[in-house]
């Protein structure tokens, strides 16, 4: 046992912690340190100065961008990358299409698609979830019948995040619909310019356009578009899914916010007093480092303990309690903007500190944090399930 | 950075675990030697001598093993796991602590060589009534050299009424002093009696009593206590996850195995949610402990001081969640003195209140909000 990173970790922790607060333009790190939207364009240019340096997709193979790190030091990456405000590669292309790509992808596939991915050349969109089909994914009704060299695609996606940005979108349909559930479902990649595609997007609670409905009225794709083989699509999805340890609880992030919070802190008392000095705000903050710390070591637990390709039996906690502190420090900012909290609509001439103003619909907008990916209830059932043995 | 035993402390972990296993193997046992004084087991005690544990955190010169805080921690949480109630924390890691830091080289050679061999059980006495968790004592030390007197009350001094040496803190001028009184001194009075968990605790009352500076006399030692008192922190850290994870496991055990409504408990999700939230805080305490120990072994003192803080937090948190719940998730049987859930729930209250519970630590960890940005674990 030991504390210290080694010599060589160490000095990979320095490189990126100097890249990330030089190398990423400042308008993209200031909007993020102001808790406002990324622009696409933003993100675009975010994730293309890291692709020019090489480090956009390191969990990808070698031969097609990824590096060979330790998930200690992708762990580092990822941290260092959220201490400096800097999004991480959007994970529709990076953690998700990327890797199922390339590791079911044919060669034509890998090489058609896998560079523009990784240089957000192409921007994809998530086609999973359904109107009835949430947690319960496998009881997606979206259909792909094989028509010659095409498929003929219906149906409808539901909680596409951000598609209107998206040029592609990578979707499960059934293409078998006799098998039973997990069987007879494909991964089809779907061009969103197709005739037939419809993005509708949907209101949040927080005032955004985050979301989208997805319509697909006879969509024709080609049938070379299939990842993999037909009908193996539930096994590519999991493999999505589950095949990350890295960065599933975000930590970085929330460490970075909770700071913030602290500093804006430090003047928001009446007439410009430390709320510091009030017993009970203070003691939850420290109280969420304290929690924070934890759930920290957990995950570098995590990390330094996968080497062998099998998930910890602990990354379950982290998605878990990583959207519960995620939650709590939005949650701890609109305590501090107090009243200000209600000024989210003001404009110039206001004298709310724009912090202030961004706190509430921050706040609303992570209520979907413990949902998505896996709400924390699913979490839970795989940690009964999975880790206790308690099977119902 | 690393948070793996290696291979002889996994030894160490299963030769512990196999002594303690025969010794405490039923709770049954446990009740036993808890009903009669000292409230623990002296041939386990002498066991555990044999193994080498009592002496693990001593210099070899001192008449130690030369071991450090992660072997001290494999010891703990495997007496964490049985609540075996020998006074491992409290005479070998704290008292022990005490001695070997404050210790003259005369003093650690008399003392702590007896203290791995097994043959003396020493007390720290140190918490006051009505002085709660205060680091500054009211039993007021006179005197000079080596001839010293102390007058006043400490309680409830844990193994005080059996303990061979008592190390007592004492107000001197300008701070705080450390005495070593024999038991035997006059002006004492030791009256045990015992604790909630099983344990023992004294009423310890110094009328003129004689004592000896632990270490050169008239020195404040209140850096050497807040070092020792640290460690001893951590260490209850350990002994409590191991009574957690048996807490857990004994828990899970059941709702596999009790039926009601002819179906196991299992089956509502409404119990086994509870348990995966069970799950969730032993898994978090138990890096911020292990991270604490890394940071003892590591030797900064000034980071041993918050790390000790930050994990007897996160440890009475963990405490009261996994205790309570283990005993509402068995229902009735929970609460009954045979089954041996609730005495887990017992021993975990009982730490929470040793040192500093959550809620003193949480108040001072807030005042220390400008000193970071962040928590930066990993040097």
């Amino acid at each position: 046992m030991k504390l210290q990173l080694s010599e060589e970790d160490a000095a990979f922790r320095e490189e990126m912690r100097e890249f990330f607060t030089t190398q990423i333009p400042q308008d993209i790190r200031d909007t993020v340190a102001a808790r406002r939207e990324l622009s696409k364009d933003q993100i675009v240019r975010s994730t293309q100065a890291m692709n020019a340096a090489g480090i956009a997709v390191p969990n990808w193979p070698v031969e097609w961008g990824g590096k060979d790190w330790t998930p200690l030091q992708r762990h580092i990456w990822h941290e260092e990358m959220q201490l400096a405000g800097v999004m991480p590669p959007l994970a529709f292309n990076a953690s998700m299409v990327g890797p199922v790509i390339a590791a079911f992808g044919s060669q034509e596939i890998k090489e058609r698609f896998l560079p523009k991915t990784a240089n957000l050349d192409i921007w994809w969109s998530q086609g999973f979830s359904e109107p009835d089909a949430g947690s319960d994914l496998a009881s997606l009704r979206t259909t792909a019948v094989k028509e010659g060299d095409e498929y003929i695609v219906n149906g409808q996606k539901t909680w596409t995040t951000l598609g209107q940005y998206g040029d592609w979108i990578f979707t499960l349909v059934r293409t078998d619909p006799d098998a039973k559930k997990q069987a007879g479902i494909s991964f089809l990649l779907i061009d969103m310019t197709s005739p037939g595609l419809t993005v509708r997007p949907i209101q949040l609670i927080d005032g955004s356009h985050e979301v989208n409905e997805v319509f697909f009225d006879n969509v024709r794709v080609p049938v070379a578009n299939l990842v993999g083989e037909e009908n193996k699509g539930w096994d590519y999805a999991k493999f999505l899914l589950g095949n990350e340890r890295v960065g599933v609880a975000p930590v970085g992030s929330t460490k970075r916010t909770l700071s913030q919070a602290k500093e804006y802190a430090n003047t928001a008392g009446p007439g410009g007093t430390s709320l510091l000095d009030e017993p009970l705000i203070a003691a939850q903050i420290a109280e969420l480092e304290n929690d924070l710390l934890a759930l920290e070591l957990t995950a570098l637990r995590v990390v330094a303990n996968s080497a062998d390709g099998k998930p910890h039996p602990a990354s379950s906690v982290l998605k878990l309690q990583g959207t519960v502190l995620q939650q709590a420090v939005t949650e701890l900012w609109v305590d501090i903007a107090g009243p200000n909290a209600l000024a989210t609509g003001a404009g110039d001439g206001s004298d709310v500190p724009d912090l202030a103003r961004t706190a509430t619909t921050n706040y609303l907008n992570y209520r979907k944090a413990s949902i998505y990916g896996g709400s924390n209830e699913v979490q839970r059932q795989i940690i009964a399930g999975t880790i206790l043995g308690l099977r119902g | 950075m690393d948070f793996t035993l290696d291979s002889e402390q996994t030894a160490l972990r299963d030769a512990v675990r196999g002594l303690l296993g025969k010794a405490y193997g039923s709770s049954e046992t446990r009740r036993e030697v808890t009903k009669t004084d000292p409230g623990w087991d002296d041939k386990t005690w002498q066991r555990l001598a044999e193994m080498g544990a009592l002496g693990l955190p001593f210099a070899e010169e001192d008449g130690g093993f030369g071991a450090g805080p992660v072997e001290v921690s494999i010891v703990a949480e495997e007496i964490g796991r049985v609540i075996a109630p020998e006074p491992y924390v409290e005479a070998v890691v704290l008292a022990g602590g005490l001695i070997a830091a404050a210790g003259t080289a005369e003093q650690r050679a008399q003392i702590i060589g007896a203290l791995t061999e097994g043959t003396l059980v020493p007390a720290f006495a140190h918490t006051e009534p009505g002085n709660r968790y205060s680091e500054i004592p009211t039993v007021a030390a006179s005197g000079s050299g080596s001839d010293w007197t102390l007058s006043g009350v400490k309680e409830p001094v844990l193994g005080g009424g059996r303990a061979d040496l008592l190390i007592v803190s004492a107000a001197i001028e300008g701070g705080t002093g450390l005495f070593l009184v024999q038991p035997d001194a006059s002006g004492l009075t030791r009256t045990s009696y015992a604790t909630f968990d099983g344990g023992r605790a004294a009423h310890v009352a110094f009328d003129a009593t004689p004592a000896t500076p632990l270490g050169e006399a008239g020195v404040d030692q209140t850096a050497v206590i807040a070092q020792a008192v640290a460690a001893a922190q951590i260490a209850y850290g350990h002994e409590s996850l191991g009574a957690m994870a048996f807490a857990l496991e004994t828990t899970t055990e059941y709702l596999k195995t009790r039926k009601q409504f002819g179906v196991p408990l299992m089956t509502f999700q409404a119990l086994t949610f509870r348990a995966a939230d069970m799950y969730v805080s032993l898994e978090l305490a138990r890096s911020t402990v292990t991270w604490a120990t890394l940071v003892l072994l590591d030797g900064d003192e000034g980071a041993v001081l918050e790390a000790a803080a930050r994990a007897k937090l996160q440890i009475s948190k963990a405490g009261r969640h996994i205790g309570q719940e283990a005993i509402q998730l068995h229902g009735g049987i929970g609460m009954t003195a045979e089954y041996s859930v609730g005495h887990y729930t017992s021993r975990l209250t009982a730490i929470d209140h040793v040192l500093g519970d959550g809620r003193h630590h949480l108040a001072a960890l807030s005042k220390t909000l400008d000193d970071h940005d962040y928590i930066e674990p990993l040097p």
